[in-house]
């Protein structure tokens, strides 16, 4: 395999200005994954300042529902309540190393620009989030969570006004100020190599539930669950599990259902193309453009995926469904209810496959879902949708 | 000879213009062409709207928006740039692209489609030096050049792997940054130029962030051989959509204002 390539998908597709960034990125990378003083520091903030490792917790009443035993990978009790921090922590860790004195990210949910505001004020270097216009209406108490954290939030009004665009603005920033600035990228996308920096920074949610389903269970999980919007969170559990005898399925954004249209199933319902500085799986119109996307789930909410993803998908090593809104918003509530866990709308996508697919589970198996965020910054949303009824 | 190297033998340096295809419309895109071509323009990019133009700064980006709004696809492009040939046969014309129009159409036909319109090179913004090997047979085969971008950032060694594979001219990028009219251009022009002739006899043309005569001159007195301008003229048809006759004679004013500055310095 040629490095930066995953099958044929990945590669490095940007203006020539960016290249020296990311070469400079891969010599830092490979620097900082041989250095011992790294990995203590990274390990010191992972464990003493975020909170890992995150529990695997068996849940008693999803699993008498579901009829096989059911148990949450436990992200959302992460700090800052998703799995963004894994890799926040990981890339300012870097950047520091690079001598870089200013951070940059683009959000969705606004929860990896939190995450991204957390480890910049932890490690203390300046921070600014480019967020699509609808997403700053959509997710505005994690806007106020990134300012209070130090965070200046920039609006991005230009084209779908969603993370796509934000993916946009904060390239167009890095091209104009990479001697000074890292672009911290939120999920394993993008050109090479940030889908691999990304996914091994995540691959701790795997590495952990691995080991603490083998001290449990004494043996492996049936099934692997975890939603896809880049495909980070999902990525990172499923990593650890690639050459075992575990079926991974990743669950994309269904949205209005694949045949309205109006959805984020890229690998479900896209097709090859470039897109953000790599080939992948790609909404894209007749004339590769790419489209407009939806899904309740404003973390889902992107045409492209990462090339990782798109390669395990033509192998067939792991499935990829997608659900739509509406069974992701009953998830939202029946996980509350059941579990007392209100997951994050993204999570509740993984939660809504295994809803589904009960019926083809084993009573004596083991089913994996990953928790890739907690629902407290879904909540207003949620309620808006349903007039304020629960 | 081609037309790039016959314009470049002929007229140095020579004043390159930038529009994006379908801007603001199909019809008055043409136009807004022909004005830029009657009002002394030498060579002519034109760029094929994208979704998600990534190395261009808000007035280009919004040119984008608006052809893809009328409608405009890469077909409407060749077109376009068909009717261009027919009205200055031997005007060069450059498509100016991001990748993924390329890719989904299937890199072959790009190629043979964009000859068969009469365009003379393809530049293609997002596909750097270790992945342009999926473009340049067919660039071959078409006869059409393959114009490189060189940045600030690249390094001496990455230069000789890209200027390898380059034919046309070249296209130097004058700031760390993306498209955009600027005040002032960085100091050490003069310098880029330099490093870049030391390793071509290709023309060096020298464009981003070029928006007034001024600028011109500078770039003229750097060495460059071709100085290109693209949002100050976008710019222009942006100041007068729906007032076509108000767009071509801005078009042709910020033309003639512009290449006043190709003058060198030391001759005014
Ligand atoms: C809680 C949560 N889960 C999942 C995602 C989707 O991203 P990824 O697919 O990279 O994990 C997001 C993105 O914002 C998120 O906030």
């Amino acid at each position: 395999m040629i490095a930066g390539r995953y099958g044929r998908y990945g590669g490095q597709y940007v203006p020539e200005t960016l290249m020296s960034a990311l070469i400079e990125l891969e010599e830092t990378y490979a620097r900082v994954s041989a250095d011992p003083e790294f990995a203590r520091r990274l390990s010191w903030y992972l464990h003493e300042y975020a909170g890992r490792e995150t529990p695997l917790t068996y849940c008693g009443n999803l699993s008498r529902d579901l009829g096989c035993r059911v148990y949450l990978k436990r992200e959302d009790l992460l700090h800052g309540g998703a799995h963004k921090l894994n890799n926040t922590l990981g890339q300012a860790l870097m950047a520091k190393f690079m001598g870089k004195r200013r951070l940059i990210a683009e959000t969705g949910a606004g929860q990896h620009g939190v995450a991204t505001a957390i480890a910049g004020a932890a490690l203390g270097l300046p921070v600014e989030v480019y967020m699509g216009e609808v997403d700053t209406r959509r997710q505005a108490l994690n806007v106020f969570r990134m300012e209070l954290l130090g965070a200046r939030v920039v609006p991005v009004a230009s084209g779908t006004r969603t993370l796509k665009d934000a993916i946009n603005a904060a390239m167009r920033d890095w091209v104009a100020n990479l001697r000074e600035t890292h672009y911290l990228l939120g999920s394993c996308v993008g050109p090479h190599p940030f889908p691999r920096i990304v996914r091994d920074f995540q691959s701790v949610i795997g590495e952990e539930a691995r080991r603490q389903i083998l001290e449990r269970e004494g043996r492996l999980p049936d099934t692997v669950v975890a939603c896809v919007g880049g495909g980070s969170n999902a990525i990172g559990i499923f990593y650890p599990f690639v050459n075992d005898d575990v079926a991974l399925v990743g669950v994309e954004a269904g949205g209005e259902g694949l045949e309205s249209g109006r959805h984020g199933a890229s690998l479900s319902a896209g097709s090859i193309g470039v897109f953000q500085g790599a080939l992948s799986y790609l909404l894209q119109d007749g004339d590769g453009q790419a489209l407009e996307t939806h899904s309740v789930a404003a973390g889902l909410d992107h045409p492209s995926v990462g090339p990782e993803h798109a390669m395990l998908k033509d192998s067939g090593r792991v499935r990829y469904e997608a659900v739509t809104d509406a069974e992701a918003l009953h998830a939202f509530r029946h996980l509350s209810r059941t579990e007392g866990i209100i997951p994050a709308l993204e999570s509740a996508h993984a939660v809504a496959y295994a809803l589904r697919a009960a019926d083809d589970l084993d009573r004596d198996g083991i089913l994996v879902i990953n928790l890739s965020g907690r629902g407290d910054k879904d909540v207003a949303d949620v309620a808006s949708l349903h007039g304020g009824a629960a | 000879m081609s037309r790039i190297r016959a314009l470049f033998a002929r007229k140095n340096p020579a004043f390159i213009g930038f529009t994006v295809a379908g801007d603001p419309g199909i019809e008055a895109s043409f136009r807004a062409a022909a004005a830029m071509v009657d009002a002394g323009v030498d060579l002519l990019e034109i760029a094929l709207p994208y979704s998600d133009p990534v190395a261009d700064g808000p007035v280009i980006e919004r040119a984008h928006v608006r052809a893809l709004r009328a409608g405009t696809t890469p077909d409407d492009a060749f077109a376009l740039v068909r009717r261009v040939r027919e009205y200055a046969p031997l005007l060069p014309i450059v498509l100016f692209t991001y990748y993924n129009i390329i890719y989904h159409r299937g890199t072959d036909r790009f190629f043979a489609d964009a000859a068969a319109a009469g365009a003379d090179g393809v530049l293609v913004v997002d596909l750097p030096a270790e992945e342009s090997g999926e473009v340049a047979p067919s660039a071959l085969r078409h006869g059409i050049d393959r114009i490189a971008l060189i940045a600030p950032t690249t390094s001496a060694e990455r230069q000789h792997a890209i200027l390898r594979g380059a034919s046309g001219f070249v296209y130097l990028i004058s700031l760390e940054g993306v498209t955009g009219e600027r005040d002032r251009l960085p100091p050490n022009l003069a310098g880029l130029v330099g490093t870049v002739r030391e390793k071509t006899d290709l023309p060096i043309a020298v464009g981003f962030g070029v928006s007034r005569p001024e600028h011109v001159a500078a770039v003229v007195e750097a060495g460059a051989n071709g100085v290109i301008v693209g949002s100050a003229l976008v710019r222009a048809i942006e100041e007068h959509v729906g007032d076509e006759a108000g767009m071509q004679d801005a078009l042709r004013t910020a033309v003639r204002s512009l290449r006043g500055g190709l003058v060198p310095r030391s001759r005014t």
